[in-house]
């Protein structure tokens, strides 16, 4: 699938292998919370990055302390409008720290960048050519946001905070 | 009142440039409707049956004459000359082209104004006790409250598509003006043993098809943790809220299935995780909010307001406005003045470009620039010092805005039903216009006393109708318009939904039907007793023998 | 909508720009006047002109679909209230 991260289309390195299908030797795969669980001593042995697949009504409970095993999670939007997926990128990030490549699947749609981004994810696997064609527009569109939580940008109280600091010392 | 800074300003300026281009893309075809409609609801464009509609926030109820005048200026600019107060403290504007939507915001965001979240499966516009601040009987200023609500909720990276819409009430005082009970979140401010100020949590409460009283998760939670646990409460229903079935994807229903027991365990948990996080609210940012809703400084009046006092004792008219429309204000000398947007054969909640223009210089004359939006589809000046209401009475009267109503049989809030809306059944407006006619005597509205009728055009009860006194549903019966009344309900601190009358009667008998039920009311109540303790004594029976008799 | 129609059928919608009632006349055009709207008893021919329609929701119109109208002396009437406030506005 046509991957995009950072505004730019990246090639893929990673296979997302079905459950009944084989695994392939060394390269990095994508197997589900299913298959991880059914048959992680196997997973664990083998020497290729390995990547989560979870479905949007997993429970990032149960593999958050684990997660730093995992090259990448990649999270869905069965529908762009289903806005689950976004609190297990939170979680995974803030709560369980997850450090690697946080991909999401499913419905991406360029409007929906912004709130992903923030939420933590990194790329998108997407056939739509206007996430890169409005890429730049979205990511740019806002100086700040108002939550202290998520990412990208500073908060409106940062902002506020550092203005204000240099007249307080005077 | 909060007043923006720059990045506030750079903040709602950008949302409307990001509006701008999606709907341009729209126009041009590179989004699918399906694709936009996410988009346009939260930036509050429906599309109704003539129009699209845009509903502008006035968050927690509170404007001033510069944002009326701006919203009078929509009105002319970008429709027909008139806008619609909603039971959310929102303003609607019926006919508004999606090609000028972005500019319209655009004059929004001129006055510090949005539309951002009035509509869509994201945290709406936060709505708060239109008497805020002014209040004789508040323990604590809940617009402060809302206004860190509103920023949290603006733009929220985590819930911006939730199961389904998502409303906040907050309520300073002890008397819930704010339906706080009927809300998927309604706060209410009250006193721990310690005598610190704190919230009762009230969650999935709320109207629609499966009218439910909200139930209490917290009986008394910090304010350093009002975020942290409202964030918890919505990570919650965003993970676990029904998605399969747009009519239990409400939270209430969550409660409901969960129970509130687990419930309460789970938002416990995942809030005892974040609450010392970046949510915790320092001292110092609750400190700058508060600052922005300091009481104004009042001029000191005499004790002695003589052109009032004259005119209360020459002219009944002004007697019965005072007695009606004007209480009591927490500043001694002053008065809180409420304008009736329910005149006889009005749409309730409708005024003109003109009549908002006339409450803006009022506001700036007599009420310090400030103007309130009651959840009951009225306007209040806030602050009116006590010797100059005879001056806004007589300005309120010529614009229509003085029907001393309030609170009293033709103060009906109803929504705008078939003869705009796209969801309805049955139309709203028509029935508060007939039954405002048929109580056109003052003297027999003053007679029956305190007595809501709540009227919505189909079971999304946008009209509150679970919570009248007489509720009223319209309903489709074979293609005609037939309306089902409900007695009892009650929005404040003793709420309660209201019962089945009966069957549901024709457009031609609803009226005759209300006034039934009011005579009903009048031949039966014990000296002094309102419409609603008379209902608690004696139930259905009487009202639904009178109401059906043959005539 | 399962419903058979006993009149004739027409399309209407909501037109994208300002959100004006819409009918649709002949091939490509939408008119606000129900008198041109174009009308069809045969409901299979109906459908085919809903789909012709649908192919315009993408630049022109929003949530086009079928209603039924009554045709008289004084012109074609909408059959139901809704479509009646639709075609003559609100009533109030
Ligand atoms: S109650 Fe129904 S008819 Fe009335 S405004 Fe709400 S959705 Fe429309």
């Amino acid at each position: 699938m046509p991957l995009v991260r950072d505004g730019k289309a990246v090639a893929d390195g990673w296979t997302t292998v079905a459950d009944d299908a084989a695994l392939p030797a060394d390269a990095p795969v994508i197997v589900s919370f299913a298959r991880w669980r059914a048959e992680r001593a196997v997973l664990e042995q083998r020497n290729a990055p390995l990547g989560l697949g979870l479905k949007n009504t997993d429970a990032v409970e149960e593999v958050g302390p684990e997660i730093h095993r995992f090259g990448l999670v990649a999270l869905n939007f069965p529908k762009f409008s289903d806005g689950r997926a976004y609190s297990q990128a939170r979680l995974l990030r803030e709560r369980y720290g997850f450090k690697g490549d946080l991909r999401a699947t499913g419905q991406v749609l360029p409007d929906q960048l912004i709130h992903m981004l923030r939420a933590g994810f990194d790329s998108f696997d997407t056939a739509d050519a206007r996430v890169l064609q409005q890429w730049s527009k979205s990511v740019a569109a806002y100086h700040a946001f108002y939550q202290p939580i998520g990412r990208l940008r500073p908060t409106l109280d940062n902002l506020r905070r550092e203005e204000a600091r240099p007249a307080a010392a005077d | 009142m909060y007043a923006y800074d720059r990045h506030d300003r750079m903040f709602v300026h950008a949302r409307v440039e990001q509006f701008r281009d999606q709907a341009a893309r729209r126009l041009k075809g590179e989004l699918s409707e399906d694709e936009f409609k996410p988009l346009r609801l939260q930036n509050g464009l429906y599309l109704q049956l003539h129009a699209y509609m845009l509903r502008v926030a006035i968050p927690y109820g509170t404007l001033d004459a510069r944002q009326m005048r701006q919203l009078a200026l929509i009105a002319r600019r970008h429709d027909r000359g008139f806008g619609h107060f909603t039971t959310r403290q929102n303003i609607q504007f019926n006919w508004i082209k999606l090609e000028e939507a972005a500019d319209a915001l655009h004059l929004l965001a001129e006055v510090d104004m949005h539309a951002i979240q009035t509509s869509g499966n994201c945290i709406r516009n936060v709505t708060a006790d239109a008497w805020a601040g002014v209040a004789p009987d508040e323990i604590e200023d809940p617009r402060i409250w809302s206004e860190i609500i509103r920023q949290w909720s603006t733009n929220h990276p985590e819930f911006s598509f939730l199961p389904r819409k998502f409303k906040i009430a907050v309520t300073g005082s002890p008397a819930d003006r704010a339906a706080v009970k009927v809300h998927d979140i309604g706060l209410r401010m009250h006193r721990n043993a310690a005598g610190e100020t704190g919230f009762e949590v009230i969650v999935g409460g709320g109207l629609g098809r499966t009218p439910i009283i909200g139930t209490t998760l917290k009986d008394w939670l910090p304010k350093r943790d009002l975020l942290s646990y409202l964030e918890a409460t919505l990570r919650v229903y965003n993970r676990y809220g029904r998605r399969d079935n747009i009519y239990k994807a409400r939270i209430k229903i969550l409660v409901h299935e969960l129970g509130p027991e687990k419930m309460r365990d789970e938002v416990e948990v995942e809030f005892q995780t974040i609450r010392d996080g970046a949510l915790a609210l320092p001292a110092e940012t609750i400190a700058e909010i508060a600052a922005h809703f300091a009481p104004p400084r009042y001029a000191k009046q005499p004790g002695f307001a003589p052109a009032h006092e004259t005119l209360r004792r020459t002219s009944p008219g002004y007697r019965r406005w005072v007695e009606t429309n004007v209480v009591p204000h927490r500043e001694p000398g002053y008065a809180i003045v409420h304008f009736s947007l329910k005149p006889e054969g009005g749409v309730p909640g409708d005024a003109t470009a003109e009549q908002m223009e006339a409450v803006a210089d009022l506001a700036e004359k007599h009420s310090l620039g400030e103007i309130r939006v009651t959840h009951t589809q009225n306007l209040v000046l806030p602050h009116v010092a006590v010797e100059d209401l005879p001056a806004v009475w007589r300005a309120a009267e010529a614009v229509g805005f003085a029907t001393p109503n309030l609170d009293l049989v033709t103060d009906i809030i109803a929504c705008p039903g078939l003869d705009y809306c796209s969801l309805a059944n049955a139309r709203s407006i028509p029935v508060a216009q007939r039954i405002t006619r048929r109580f056109a005597d003052l003297g027999r509205v003053h007679e029956i006393g305190p007595l809501s009728i709540k009227i919505s055009g189909c079971i999304n009860a946008c009209g509150h109708h679970h919570i009248g006194a007489i509720g009223i549903l319209g309903v489709d019966k074979q293609g005609e318009e037939f309306y089902q009344i409900t007695l009892g309900g009650n929005a404040g601190p003793e709420a309660r939904l209201g019962d089945l009358l009966g069957p549901a009667v024709s457009a031609d008998r609803v009226v005759d039907t209300v006034e039934a039920v009011v005579e009903a009311y009048l031949a039966i109540r014990a000296p002094g007793e309102d419409f609603l303790a008379t209902y608690a004594r004696l139930g259905l029976a009487p009202f639904k023998e009178r109401a059906y008799a043959p005539r | 909508m399962s419903r058979k129609p006993k009149g004739p059928q027409a399309v209407t919608a909501n037109r994208l720009g300002d959100g004006a009632v819409v009918y649709l006349a002949e091939t490509g055009r939408w008119s606000t006047r129900l008198e041109e709207a174009r009308l069809l008893l045969d409901a299979a021919q109906a459908d085919a002109m809903l789909d012709e329609a649908g192919r315009d929701a993408a630049t022109r119109v929003v949530g086009p679909y079928l209603i039924e109208v009554e045709t008289g002396d004084a012109g074609p009437r909408v059959a139901s209230l809704r479509e009646r406030i639709r075609a003559t506005g609100p009533t109030i």
